[in-house]
């Protein structure tokens, strides 16, 4: 053990861990992506979507906090939103700290600690990114306690001895707690050597959520329930209409209403600050104003925008002739498929609990991005970061919600303006109002096929709204880049063997758009991979055979994409024929590297889609905890049922409709398959993304199977027979 | 106006201006209650679900004068000294949360279907529970109700 401890090879004493990262290899080999080199390699990246983790991985004390009580506190600057990432944080920590788990608290990190993530949590990144980064600090940590535990005890490293979280020489046991109690000093030392896979006790093991207990009994643990002592409730005039202005507010009656206590007036937002929520919000509804749009919108204006040809066009792939260029004889066909505009429609609605003194300000608040969040505030109200910390709370869920909080400013500002804490939150109309929502999509899909069914060329073309423009990202950025790279994620064409080539086609949308769980994947997937099966009919092919031929070895995915396609059909016993009125659908798909193949079986009940079964195959490489990635799977598969059958927002006149649950119909209970059939592979040695790749194929898998049932191609989500 | 009941076993008093105020911001932040989750304000997602005298109810819908006199139970009261409910130890061991925040609702509503049906069968648990869950962990839940179903039958 102790000769593990001192095995100091590999990287010296570091400023920033440089992380090179796992598996940032091309998605689209060798393909056309302009000219620009930056702009290829953002690309790249965007398509794996491994980038590194973007912050202090040196330091493992602003990490790692062990007590004198010897209780162990990871400070985790990813936060938890439902993906299960604290846990499989802990599961990393554990191992190279040699404890359980269950010894293991795992807290948000406020920025006031220093430990920043200059990206956020999103994009299926978190055990992904910190997989090297988290375990070195662990172990660098353990042999950091381990030396002044030889200080302690008056003995060499060397002659310690480790069991059951003690440190032990010449008779003499002391923990964890006992070593730090009193130190104050710590020498960083260089990176230990860090276990083998073959002796990982934690990682892999279906460990139990660390913020199970909390959540089974209604802990106050999210953003909403936050409080300060003698705090004041705010509620604030958001716009009800798309590309509009307000003014001419008359306050008037709010002001007098009961437990008023002021009517805040900013430059950006106006509201009623009162001494119980219902009744800011019972004054803020009396508040009257004139609304001044640029010009009128409906949906069908939407749909005109967003379409093949408009906006600003750039080449993703570029393997292959153009369809109308392809000189020999042949059948084309071609499927234009349509997305909508999705809600995000997450339980707990955006807030913040801000409390603003003496020139500095604390704000708890459910974000996905502690560091953006902070930073506009500071620039906000013209404070240096310093004086802003951000407290995260866990996230009622998150889904691309949080990366936007504006919110906060306005807490912050109008605790300022009222001198005491405020809390903010906005009701569920106006959530639905002012979600920054997942683009509406329009693909333009086309084939040639020859006389004797070989396929000459696939092209896909899509027209699409802003993801990742619409972020915190840089402006020049979008100047640079010019193709949403959110946007067009899942957009490229993976099978390599056909003669492909994908076009994309952005559009700027009168109303804000940004993240939604996995981002372009689910719309662009239903369109790729129901024309695949389109294909597979035209030519007299197996679906499954269809996939498994078009993939080449030359991905660096590609052996693992077709043993997941292999898998699914295997496990679910694929087949073409209908049985006892179910027919199956396969779709698959890669995303961020991690490879997901859906079978669904599905009947037609008083013509409704009713989904009974879905088999799934993913390799997300290892599985730090096997447990929280079939609930990933699970969560995906039932989302993903939702959004492919049953969500979509309308627009008329202006009015984003509709405005609550219910009427933004969603798969509950009663849609849930009864049986969700997983199987995992582990195709890499290091953990890819979990919390998207699984929602990429299940639209497309069941409108296919409904083609099979019906002999009707389904090319509008969500999917309707009617 | 000030409103009575017994809330968790204890009798409480909260003072509002308004008596159609819904009884779910009294509990939360009169009586700082926070397992019980605002939702959606309209009946429409089951966050905000406990018991009023044993049946299930929506409190963002609920006037809190309509509470005076009535026994109340929030989850926080579900579990009797320190003991998880059955439907909880269920939750529990199926591991059915993800971010959490619907689950006291799903928790009092199954809490509440169990007593009127204390072994349903997938169809009474399609009908009964219709709550929202964003996460979609409904697949887990018609485990975990299955599994409360279970723990309740051995304790008879």
């Amino acid at each position: 053990m102790a000769s593990d401890l001192t095995k100091n090879k590999g990287l010296k004493r570091r400023k920033f861990l440089k992380y090179t990262g796992v598996g940032v290899g091309l998605m689209i080999g060798g393909v056309w992506l302009g000219r620009n080199p930056i702009r290829r390699k953002i690309f790249e990246l965007a398509e794996t979507m491994i980038a590194p983790y973007q912050g202090d991985v040196s330091d493992p004390l602003i990490w790692i906090q062990v007590t004198p009580e010897n209780q162990i506190i990871l400070h985790s600057s990813k936060v938890e939103m439902g993906q299960g990432s604290f846990t499989g944080l802990a599961q990393l920590a554990a191992e190279e700290l040699e404890v359980d788990v269950e010894k293991i608290k795992v807290v948000h990190a406020e920025t006031a600690s220093g430990n920043i993530d200059g990206m956020g949590t999103g994009g299926s990144m978190s055990v992904a990114t910190l997989w090297k980064p988290l375990r070195e600090m662990a172990a660098t940590m353990r042999l950091m306690l381990a030396k002044k535990a030889a200080e302690k005890l008056e003995v060499s490293i060397d002659d310690l001895a480790f069991a059951n979280g003690v440190f032990s020489a010449k008779n003499r046991g002391i923990t964890y707690g006992e070593i730090v109690d009193g130190v104050t000093d710590w020498e960083i030392p260089e990176t230990p050597v860090l276990k083998k896979r073959s002796r990982f006790k934690h990682i892999g093991k279906p460990i139990v959520r660390v913020d199970l207990y909390d959540k089974v009994i209604g802990a106050p643990i999210f953003g909403i329930d936050a409080s300060y002592s003698d705090m004041l409730f705010a509620s604030v005039v958001r716009s009800r209409l798309v590309d509009a202005t307000m003014s001419n507010y008359d306050t008037s009656v709010a002001e007098n209403m009961p437990g008023v206590i002021k009517i805040v007036k900013e430059d950006d937002f106006i509201s009623v600050i009162a001494k119980t929520q219902v009744e800011a919000d019972n004054a803020r509804h009396k508040i009257t104003f004139d609304y001044t749009t640029n010009r009128s919108w409906n949906i069908a204006d939407v749909e005109k925008e967003i379409t093949v040809g408009n906006g600003r066009k750039t080449i993703i792939q570029k393997e292959g002739k153009s369809i109308e260029e392809i000189d020999e004889d042949g059948d084309i066909i071609s499927l234009e498929f349509r997305s909508p505009i999705g809600a995000h429609a997450q339980m707990e609605p955006n807030g913040a609990v801000a409390n603003y003194k003496d020139g500095k300000v604390e704000i708890k608040i459910s974000t996905q991005v502690p560091k953006v969040t902070r930073d506009e505030v500071a620039s906000a109200l013209g404070l240096s970061k310093e004086d802003v910390n951000i407290v995260p709370t866990f996230l009622g869920g998150g889904f691309g919600r949080r990366l936007h909080t504006p919110n906060a400013i306005q807490a912050a500002k109008m605790s300022k303006a009222v001198g005491k804490p405020v809390k903010s939150f906005f009701d569920r109309k106006q959530e639905f109002q002012n979600d920054t929502f997942r683009p509406p999509t329009h693909h333009v899909m086309k084939a040639k096929i020859s006389k004797d069914k070989k396929i000459l060329g696939i092209e896909h073309q899509f027209a699409s709204g802003d993801t990742l423009f619409n972020s915190a990202l840089d402006p020049g950025v979008e100047q640079m880049m010019r193709a949403d790279i959110g946007s067009i994620r899942g957009g490229a064409i993976i099978y390599d063997l056909l003669p492909h080539r994908t076009t994309y086609y952005h559009v700027d949308l009168p109303f804000a758009t940004s993240f939604w769980r996995s981002l372009g994947l689910l719309a662009n997937a239903f369109a790729i991979e129901s024309f695949m099966d389109e294909i597979a009919i035209n030519t007299n092919q197996d679906p499954i055979q269809l996939r498994l031929n078009s993939i080449s070895n030359d991905n660096p995915y590609g052996e693992r994409a077709r043993k997941v396609i292999q898998a699914c059909a295997d496990k679910a016993k694929y087949t073409d024929q209908i049985s006892n009125g179910k027919a199956m659908g396969f779709a698959s798909t890669v995303d961020g590297g991690s490879p997901c193949a859906h079978v669904v079986e599905v009947s037609i009940e008083d013509d409704e889609i009713k989904v009974h079964k879905v088999t799934v195959a993913f390799d997300c490489g290892i599985a730090v905890n096997p447990d929280q990635v079939r609930a990933q799977i699970e969560g995906c598969v039932c989302m993903g049922i939702s959004a492919s059958m049953f969500e979509k927002m309308d627009l008329r006149d202006n009015k984003l409709y509709p405005i609550n649950y219910g009427a933004y119909k969603m798969a509950l209970m009663r849609h849930t398959p009864r049986e969700i059939d997983i199987v995992l592979l582990e195709g890499a040695d290091y953990p890819g993304p979990v919390g998207e790749p699984p929602m990429g194929p299940i639209g497309a898998a069941i409108g296919n199977a409904v083609r099979r049932l019906t002999g009707k191609r389904l090319t509008t989500l969500p999917l309707s027979l009617g | 106006m000030k409103i009575s009941f017994i809330i968790n076993g204890s009798t409480k008093s909260v003072e509002v201006s308004d008596g159609n105020a819904p009884l779910l911001w009294s509990i939360r932040d009169g009586l700082d209650l926070k397992g019980t989750k605002f939702g959606c304000g309209k009946a429409a997602c089951g966050a905000c679900t406990i018991h009023v005298d044993d049946m299930a109810v929506r409190s963002c819908s609920y006037p809190v004068k309509m509470a005076e006199g009535k026994k109340i139970t929030t989850i926080e009261g579900l579990s009797q000294e320190g003991n998880l409910h059955p439907v909880q130890q269920a939750w529990k061991e199926e591991v059915v949360p993800q971010c959490g925040y619907c689950q006291p609702g799903f928790m009092m509503a199954t809490a509440a279907m169990l007593k009127e049906i204390p072994n349903p069968t997938d169809q009474d648990i399609d009908d009964n529970i219709i709550n929202v869950c964003r996460c979609a962990t409904y697949y887990r839940m018609r485990k975990a109700i299955h599994r409360a179903a279970a723990i309740n039958s051995k304790n008879l």
